[in-house]
């Protein structure tokens, strides 16, 4: 069964949120981020966006973020969310 | 009567003497609905003037166009007291060869004033004029209120012309200008856009954060002592700041004090704080809505004030110097207190001081007001990507979190503990924040100079670099 079963979204684009895409892939990971505070924490949501796939064992998924400036928990919830939602869960 | 109106603004510009390497100014109480700026620069560049420095005491996206004369060698100086983040951008990506040059909104007074930064041509962007140059912001279809920073240039230019779309029967009373600075008048069919003119943004904020400061900033000012009857008040525009008007309004129609003034750009918020007796008078230099515009028509007590008397230093009476609390805001304030409001968090221009620098040096009480964290950003630095005001000019800053003061007011610290409010360490608010967002790495600058910030001795207080180029 692949990773991702049809393609989620959470989040939203107001200032100190993030909005996340994700959809099926079949070959590994894409991740492309794009964020107001790149510079001074860009190392940090990538690192935060793999743990959450990796917690998951989501190994073949395109990701896209797109931040505004939200702190990491918010990240983390967002990137959490869109996997599961990404899985089929209901909310 | 001899009418002093020129056909056109080609006639003026030619009859004013205008050439090569002069300094041509303009004033912003038009804001981003202003069409003189732009009419004026193209007319310039049709003649084949070029190499000017213009002097804008601000610049707003509308002047984008201004980037082309830039590029085209019309305009190789820009002097400025703030630049919105359009043109910040340009700037900070290196359009100019030569630094721009920022002032306070006191220091562009003093400096036209004692001929640090002469004027050869003034273009006054006037909403109602008679044939004679007696002008105002009080009257026309864009009205504008107060004209105070067009006061210097109309005073100090060597030539002063005055534009409007409409033209009132000689004399026009009730003047910013009077026709004895003015040379030449222009009718154009419309010298700016109402609806840029003036925001619709004076509301309070409803952001729970924002309200939590207000309450803290105006409980603030109660403690600090200088709340009784004479009291003078000075304050932005921005949410949080209304909002702490707000709760002061409520404290002072409490407690009945009587303020004297309140100063500086002036809202419909403060318009009612006058009204309902908290002040005795508004000095007026710039108005930020209609309900402002519609009082300082109206209301004697609302009094229109010229650059250099609201700010000016080294003059013989600036009124910032008689202010009691300014509450002011930032981008960033580092650990010795300094504040930046001219560049964004990576570094790229976006505003500037404005009346900043000038209220924060002469009043008893300067507050900053700012949320802990912004956008993933502490407030709190360890040093300010650009000083715009030094940290010996800033008393305390308030955040929802907690209030810092400057280790210079220990008898402030003192009055604020006592009064059982939340005074913690600068270092403390900084790790506080840095705890919530993660410690930010580093923004990259470039090689290149392109701004100069003047403090208010006008020396160069800061540098700003360009962005970094691929």
């Amino acid at each position: 069964m692949p990773d991702i079963l049809q393609r989620a979204t959470a989040g939203t684009m107001e200032s100190s949120d993030a909005y996340v895409e994700i959809e099926p892939n079949e070959n590994g990971l894409e991740i492309q981020l794009d964020s107001v505070v790149l510079q001074q924490f860009g190392k940090d949501i990538e690192q935060s966006v793999r743990a959450v796939l990796l917690q998951y064992d989501i190994h073949n998924a395109r990701l896209n973020l797109v931040d505004r400036g939200a702190l990491d928990c918010v990240i983390r919830a967002r990137v959490e969310t869109a996997i599961r939602r990404g899985k089929g869960e209901q909310s | 009567m001899e009418s002093k109106l020129v056909n056109n603004l080609s006639d003026a510009i030619r009859a004013a003497g205008l050439k090569d390497g002069m300094t041509v100014s303009f004033h912003h109480h038009l804001r981003n609905g202003d069409f003189i700026l732009n009419l004026v620069m193209d007319e310039i560049a049709n003649l084949g003037i070029r190499d000017l420095t213009v002097n804008a005491s601000s610049l707003f996206d509308i002047h984008i166009p201004l980037m082309d004369h830039i590029r085209n060698g019309v305009v190789s100086k820009l002097l400025t007291d703030y630049v919105s983040g359009g043109i910040g951008r340009y700037i900070s990506n290196g359009i100019l060869s030569t630094p721009v040059e920022f002032r306070s909104h006191g220091t562009r007074a003093t400096d036209i004033a004692c001929g640090r930064t002469p004027i050869d041509v003034a273009f006054i962007a006037a909403p109602a004029t008679d044939c004679r140059g007696n002008c105002t912001g009080k009257l026309g279809r864009a009205a504008c209120g107060s004209m105070g920073y067009a006061i210097p240039d109309a005073m100090y230019a060597k030539k002063v012309i005055v534009l409007t779309d409409e033209l009132m029967p000689y004399p026009l009373a009730d003047w910013a200008i009077s026709e004895n600075f003015v040379d030449y008048v222009v009718k154009v069919d419309e010298i700016g856009d109402p609806k840029g003119i003036l925001s619709g943004t004076t509301r309070i904020t409803r952001d729970p954060v924002g309200l939590v400061m207000a309450d803290m900033a105006a409980k603030v000012i109660q403690a600090s002592g200088l709340l009784k009857d004479g009291f003078s008040f000075q304050t932005g525009a921005g949410g949080a700041t209304l909002a702490a008007a707000a709760s002061l309004k409520k404290i002072m129609l409490e407690k009945q004090i009587a303020g004297s003034f309140a100063l500086g750009g002036i809202t419909g918020y403060l318009v009612e704080m006058l009204r309902s007796g908290c002040f005795r008078q508004l000095m007026d230099v710039q108005c930020f809505d209609l309900d402002a515009v519609k009082s300082i028509r109206e209301d004697p007590r609302h009094r229109e004030i010229a650059a250099a008397h609201y700010a000016g230093p080294g003059t013989r009476g600036a009124v910032v110097d008689s202010l009691d609390v300014v509450i002011l805001g930032a981008t960033e304030v580092d650990t010795e207190f300094n504040v930046n409001v001219h560049t964004d968090s990576s570094g790229c221009l976006m505003g500037g001081s404005g009346g900043h620098t000038d209220a924060a040096a002469g009043a008893k009480l300067t507050m900053i007001i700012a949320p802990l964290v912004r956008a993933r950003l502490p407030i709190v630095t360890d040093r300010v990507g650009c000083i715009s005001t030094p940290g010996s000019s800033i008393d305390v800053l308030v955040t929802q979190r907690g209030i810092a003061v400057n280790p210079a007011r220990a008898d402030l610290a003192h009055a604020l503990r006592a009064a059982g409010l939340p005074v913690v360490d600068i270092q403390e608010l900084k790790q506080k924040a840095e705890s919530i967002t993660g410690v930010p790495q580093p923004v990259a600058k470039g090689d290149k100079v392109v701004a100069h910030v003047l403090g208010r001795d006008s020396g160069i207080q800061d540098t700003v670099m360009c962005l970094p180029q691929e």
